[in-house]
């Protein structure tokens, strides 16, 4: 017998993303967890822009779209001013890596008790499919017509990696969402950052890898599979920094 | 009167006294002082302090703040406030409230330490992107400092806006006898965040903005009308009238009353409020006055500008003159000698 | 019936489809005012297994307890 399930409450409005794009299944489970954790009601969004900023046509929350990058700034005041409500930032790689990688970096090196939810496409979809500090190497992009030559614009940043190895944070992980079972674990790595935020424990952040089929020129089958062949390889999937058990 | 104290901490511990319960913010001659008063304030009252990694994310923690309803504001100079500019539209398009104070600096670029008043049309036309206004609140004294400061959280809450304290590197550093004001009850704003969803928001992709733009004008046009803020003597039979603020401002009354006890016709506005520009002081002005004299810090002559739009909203011909002192604060001397330029009419006017 | 299907949200990503392990997923001819063609479930194939639910980004699916 299945367990029920249904869209959270607080999300269930339709949305504008690209039809395939991960951004719907990574903010269903971020409310279906909020709604496990009788925290719905008592949750504060900090939308980043990009196709992020959709999300605020979508949530029936308290939400703020956050100037670009900006998300971990504000957030961290936020959660500062409100300690008991959820708070939790919601950017692409090109808000929180790129533009925004002195505020995403800056929150976890002070350990910050909120959740930063990052999601991972390899571009900056709004605005075409430009270039981003996760593109590949050797990824056709719209500003690296003839692929990403690393050599001069640098290697795909592993933010998680980064933030777990040189700060003390509570939570960092990676998940995906190409397949059923990536997907069930990457709810159970939501939920334990939302929990570490519950108890006080820090900086959580959980990194998505998701598909972008408008601005990788593929279907969403084919994105997903470009994630399990060229994206988990170079990005792998798992807990970077696990929960203090107390 | 009170006792001696540094400008800078008197407008902090005035901040704290009017229910500021988080600062955000990075260090920057001559606004400095506020945060490291703040730094140990703040957590006495029970507010949050952050100094945050740089001027950008100062603002968006002030951001964040106001969206939950708390009094935030953060303090800056020069190339420090030019980097908040983004952070200040926002807060404006949010309909949040939060205090802002600029302890101007001279100069372009990373400009110099020299006191002055060279941010005035950017304060007052808005630096960010679009048609906003903040309110700019002009204080010649310590004491002024203080109770503006108070007057600029109730004024960004009434209006639902960011509101500026725009000083100058002089007054935050000296010290005056002042008078602190009484501890304001601290209120969250019913605006504020609390997790539940109390107001109903849209996502920008859903805005009207044809019917914010009404609204946004409608806002403007109430403050002009009713905000307007300004000292001002012997203008009714003035030859003369010069106009000046902050401590240029207080210079320039000195210069005024000298000039008088020669038996020269002079007058002053003093405007406290630089947006709204006190058009409103200009109507007792004498009807037959010679020319109005903006005495300024800066270069070029920034509030000569909004005098010659007032005189010409009131249909008058008389010349505006412009006395740039460049930075710091002229002397009465100085002023006075100039004067005796523009009556002889080697000065030309402005406009 | 294991599983109600809002068809009106969903915008033909296949992702429920590819993933069915009883293929009980497929799309009609028809096509909606989006310029979508309708997401069809065959309940009789369907076990209620929840895969559709999980990978579909959009909402279209409930599955009943």
């Amino acid at each position: 017998m299945a367990k029920a399930r249904k869209i959270a409450e607080i999300a269930k409005k339709t949305s504008s993303f690209c039809p395939g794009c991960g951004h719907g299944v990574v903010i269903r489970l971020v409310t279906e967890c909020l709604e496990e954790l009788g925290q719905e009601n008592n949750v504060i969004f900090g939308i980043g822009v990009g196709c992020s900023s959709l999300l605020g046509g979508v949530l029936e929350t308290d939400r703020l779209h956050c100037l670009h990058g900006r998300a971990g700034a504000v957030c961290t005041s936020m959660k500062r001013v409100n300690p008991d409500n959820i708070v939790v930032s919601y950017q692409g790689d090109g808000d929180a890596y790129s533009i925004g990688i002195g505020e995403s970096t800056s929150a976890a090196y002070r350990n910050e008790n909120f959740t930063a939810i990052l999601v991972n496409n390899t571009n900056y979809g709004m605005t075409g499919g430009q270039m981003s500090n996760t593109t590949m190497p050797g990824q056709k992009t719209t500003t690296s017509p003839k692929g990403r030559d690393c050599s001069t614009t640098g290697n795909p940043i592993k933010f998680p990696e980064f933030v777990a190895s040189q700060f003390d944070i509570a939570y960092a992980a990676r998940g995906a969402v190409n397949t059923p079972a990536n997907v069930n674990k990457l709810k159970g790595y939501i939920k334990n950052a939302l929990e570490a935020q519950i108890n006080g424990e820090g900086y959580s952040v959980v990194e998505v890898l998701s598909g972008c089929p408008t601005n990788w020129g593929m279907s969403p089958l084919k994105a997903m599979d470009r994630i399990e062949k060229e994206l988990i390889p170079y990005y792998p999937l798992g807990e970077f920094k696990t929960r203090e058990v107390k | 009167m009170g006792d001696m104290i540094k400008g800078n901490e008197a407008i902090a511990e005035a901040a704290i006294r009017a229910g500021a319960r988080l600062y955000a913010g990075y260090p920057i001659t001559p606004s400095t002082e506020i945060m490291e008063y703040i730094s140990a304030r703040m957590p006495e009252v029970g507010g949050t302090f952050v100094q945050a990694e740089s001027e950008i994310a100062g603002i968006n923690m002030v951001v964040g703040g106001a969206a939950c309803g708390v009094r935030s504001f953060t303090a800056s100079s020069g190339p420090g406030m030019s980097l908040k500019q983004e952070g200040i539209t926002q807060l404006y398009d949010e309909e949040l409230a939060a205090v802002l104070i600029n302890v101007v600096r001279y100069g372009n670029g990373i400009g110099t330490l020299y006191s002055a008043q060279c941010d005035y049309l950017r304060e007052t036309r808005g630096g960010g992107n679009g048609d906003y206004r903040i309110m700019v609140l002009c204080p010649e004294s310590i004491q002024e400092a203080v109770d503006l400061t108070v007057l600029s959280f109730d004024l960004a809450e009434k209006y639902r806006m960011p509101v500026m304290l725009m000083t100058e590197g002089a007054l935050g550093q000296m010290m005056e006898p002042c008078d602190l004001p009484e501890f304001k009850e601290v209120k969250r704003q019913p605006w504020g965040f609390d997790g539940k969803y109390s107001y109903k928001k849209v996502g920008i992709f859903d805005r009207d903005s044809m019917k914010e733009a009404v609204l946004l004008n409608e806002k403007h046009n109430t403050i002009k009308a009713t905000e307007q803020r300004w000292e001002d003597g012997n203008v009714e039979d003035a030859d003369y009238v010069f106009v000046s603020f902050g401590l240029p401002g207080r210079s320039t009354k000195g210069a005024v009353e000298q000039l008088r006890a020669q038996g020269n016709k002079v007058g002053f506005i003093r405007p406290i409020t630089a947006w709204p520009f006190p058009e409103n002081a200009f109507e007792k002005v004498n009807p037959n006055v010679k020319g109005f004299i903006t005495v300024e810090a800066n270069a070029t002559g920034q509030m000569v500008d909004d005098v010659a739009l007032t005189v010409k909203k009131m249909k008058s011909s008389a010349p505006v003159y412009c006395l740039p002192y460049v930075y710091g604060v002229p002397a009465m001397k100085a002023i006075q000698a100039d004067f005796a330029k523009i009556a002889a009419g080697e000065i030309k006017e402005v406009y | 019936m294991k599983v109600k299907v809002d068809a009106i949200r969903c915008k033909q990503c296949e992702l429920c489809a590819a993933n069915c392990p009883k293929k009980a997923i497929a799309f009609s001819e028809e096509i909606n005012e989006f310029g979508y063609q309708t997401v069809v479930v065959d309940h009789e194939k369907c076990i209620g297994c929840g895969i559709c639910y999980t990978m579909c980004p959009d909402g279209v699916y409930e599955i009943l307890g």
